[in-house]
């Protein structure tokens, strides 16, 4: 089975509609066990490591991450934020066999009671394709202020 | 209100008056009096590591400089053109070379502040510059102290030494540093900034409490612990697990760890365990460690699990994972939190990786345990709008009157650290103070 272009666009589509709409089971089902969610700290940071980041998260964050959302005691999330992507048409940057990049450029708003914040950035993702069905190997988001003071970011951009 | 009769009524021992969270008048007589006569935090001296390095930071709501200068030294400036005001630098880091220029006139200065020239300098003859403190450049603060590479300044000209200071808390620096076989320790990439809206005492008050993990950490940890238990309990725990899980730990673990206060604000959290306690052991660190200092005082270093020590007024370190905090006040009721790490020299990289992981878990903006903390100062920093209680309550395991002015060891759930640093606040918030 071959992968097209629109099909990978359309999946970085799906991804964000899903966070947009809190389905955190579907969307933690797109990723592959070993898949790690990046966000650095510092502009065109390298090393995930040895140098702080924002998140850099395997799928065992991920899920206590979005279970934690729905927690009885989670009182920062009572009341519940909410979240909005607006994503420019992702760049396919590599198609190689399996293995698929693409770079897309997104704003997303965050809110909860009478605060909203709007952050800019650039997400890249790794996907695979594995037993016909595409699957996130890594994504990296580059805050466009990475280095900025924040409040709280709650959700995932 | 400005004499030292009000500021004492403030604290009276089980409790302290709402307003020193809310009211602007008292920030601003902290950030001239507090941040100004006691030692505050700059940075680290891995930070300029070269001449002419500099970098950016805030002594209380003071724009500073750290630099090396030309001989090696450490210097703080204050970052403002003595000629009309500009600030010199506004990057958080550089380099300046031999001298900052000023970018507005071009008047430029030695990296230790002093006037080195003035361009069309004639222009000036006669008219008294030279004299006046404007002519000498670039002022220093009062005074600058490196301990064992930690930065640390006092903003007033005269007043309490640094070892007065600090007295016997300096150990919990100590031990963090001789962590390092080599006895050194570098900054590892940016601090993380996080932004708080609520005032800068309630972050270093809950560095001691040691009542809420349990509770307001309930979301995070005790959802780690329910999903490992779910997954059967699978060993080894990953590191990740083993930073937060500790978080959930019941009460009798927090009374026995112990609190220990020293005089002028200073106290830790953990003097017998901590939550630091039960991490893995690192192949190759402990023989490290060995090799440096041999085998008896390498295990009296590493058995020193210390929690969180705040230094009053405003940063908390954590020897066992290198890393420190500061609470920057920016307002009544807003603070900037910067959470630095180091790296042990000498020691493997794991070390790092797992302070780094630390780091970005509990202290980032989007840290699932820095939303459970920062939730519950900013309901306070708005509950204390209410005019329905003005006093807060600091009373946990107080039973009378308490001397502060000698070092004390008490059961790790008492509140007696908080008040040791009310009692250090009245103490510096009055030590230039009319009274009355
Ligand atoms: S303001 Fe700096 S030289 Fe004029
Ligand atoms: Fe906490």
């Amino acid at each position: 089975m071959s992968v097209s272009r629109e099909q990978l666009i359309d999946f970085i589509y799906d991804e964000a509609r899903m966070l947009d709409e809190g389905r955190y089971d579907e969307w933690l089902a797109l990723w592959l066990d070993d898949g790690h969610y990046w966000m650095p700290l510092d502009y065109k940071q390298t090393d995930p490591h040895l140098v702080t980041s924002l998140l850099y998260e395997d799928m065992f964050m991920l899920r206590l991450r979005v279970e934690r959302l729905n927690g009885a005691r989670t009182f920062s999330q009572k009341p519940k934020s909410r979240c909005h992507h607006v994503i420019q048409r992702p760049f396919v940057d590599e198609m190689d066999g399996d293995r698929f990049v693409t770079n897309t450029s997104m704003h997303y708003v965050e809110t909860r009671l009478d605060e909203q914040f709007l952050l800019a950035l650039t997400a890249t993702h790794e996907l695979r394709l594995v037993d016909g069905a595409l699957r996130i190997a890594s994504k990296r988001v580059d805050l466009l202020n990475s280095d900025a003071a924040f409040g709280n970011i709650q959700l995932l951009p | 209100m400005t004499n030292a009769a009000d500021i004492r009524a403030l604290f009276n021992g089980p409790q302290v008056h709402r307003d020193v969270y809310t009211s602007a008048e008292l920030y601003r007589l902290e950030m001239r009096h507090l941040f100004t006569d006691a030692w505050i935090f700059v940075g680290h001296d891995s930070q300029t590591p070269k001449k002419g390095d500099y970098f950016t930071t805030q002594i209380g709501d003071q724009p500073v400089i750290q630099v090396r200068h030309s001989d090696g030294e450490i210097h703080v400036l204050h970052n403002r053109c003595p000629h009309k005001g500009t600030k010199i630098a506004i990057d958080r880091d550089g380099n300046t070379g031999k001298f900052f220029r000023c970018p507005y006139h071009a008047w430029s200065f030695k990296t230790d502040g002093c006037l080195l020239a003035i361009p069309l300098k004639k222009g000036y003859d006669g008219t008294g510059l030279g004299e006046s403190e404007n002519g000498k450049g670039m002022k220093a603060v009062g005074a600058v102290h490196v301990h064992r590479g930690f930065v640390f300044a006092r903003l007033a000209e005269e007043g309490i030494g640094f070892e007065e200071y600090f007295g016997d808390s300096l150990s919990s620096l100590d031990n963090m540093v001789d962590r390092s076989p080599a006895g050194r320790l570098e900054v590892a990439g940016p601090p993380l900034r996080y932004m708080h809206q609520c005032n800068w005492k309630m972050l270093v008050e809950n560095q001691t409490d040691t009542c809420h993990p349990m509770v307001a950490h309930e979301s995070s940890a005790g959802t780690a612990v329910k999903i490992w238990e779910e997954m059967g309990n699978p060993e080894p725990r990953p590191v990740a697990m083993q930073i937060i899980a500790p978080f959930m730990s019941p009460y009798e673990f927090f009374e026995d760890m112990g609190i220990r206060t020293w005089p002028n604000g200073h106290g830790h959290t953990g003097v017998n365990h901590s939550i630091h306690s039960d991490y893995e052991a690192i192949p190759g660190y402990f023989e490290a460690m060995v090799e440096a200092y041999g085998e008896e005082r390498a295990k009296a270093i590493l058995d020193e699990n210390r929690h969180n020590t705040v230094y009053f007024p405003n940063v908390m370190v954590k020897g066992p994972i290198q890393q420190l905090r500061n609470f920057i006040p920016l307002g009544p009721s807003r603070t900037l939190v910067e959470s630095y790490i180091y790296r042990l020299v000498d020691a493997p990289d794991e070390l790092l990786a797992r302070t780094a992981m630390y780091n970005r878990m509990i202290n980032a903006p989007t840290s699932i345990v820095g939303h459970d903390d920062l939730e519950m100062y900013e309901r306070a920093q708005e509950g204390l709008l209410s005019d329905g209680m003005e006093w807060v309550d600091v009373r946990r395991l107080r039973t009378g009157p308490e001397d502060f002015s000698e070092q004390d060891v008490e059961n790790g759930t008492t509140e007696r650290q908080m008040r040791n640093q009310f009692d250090a606040w009245v103490k510096f918030m009055t030590a230039s103070m009319e009274d009355a």
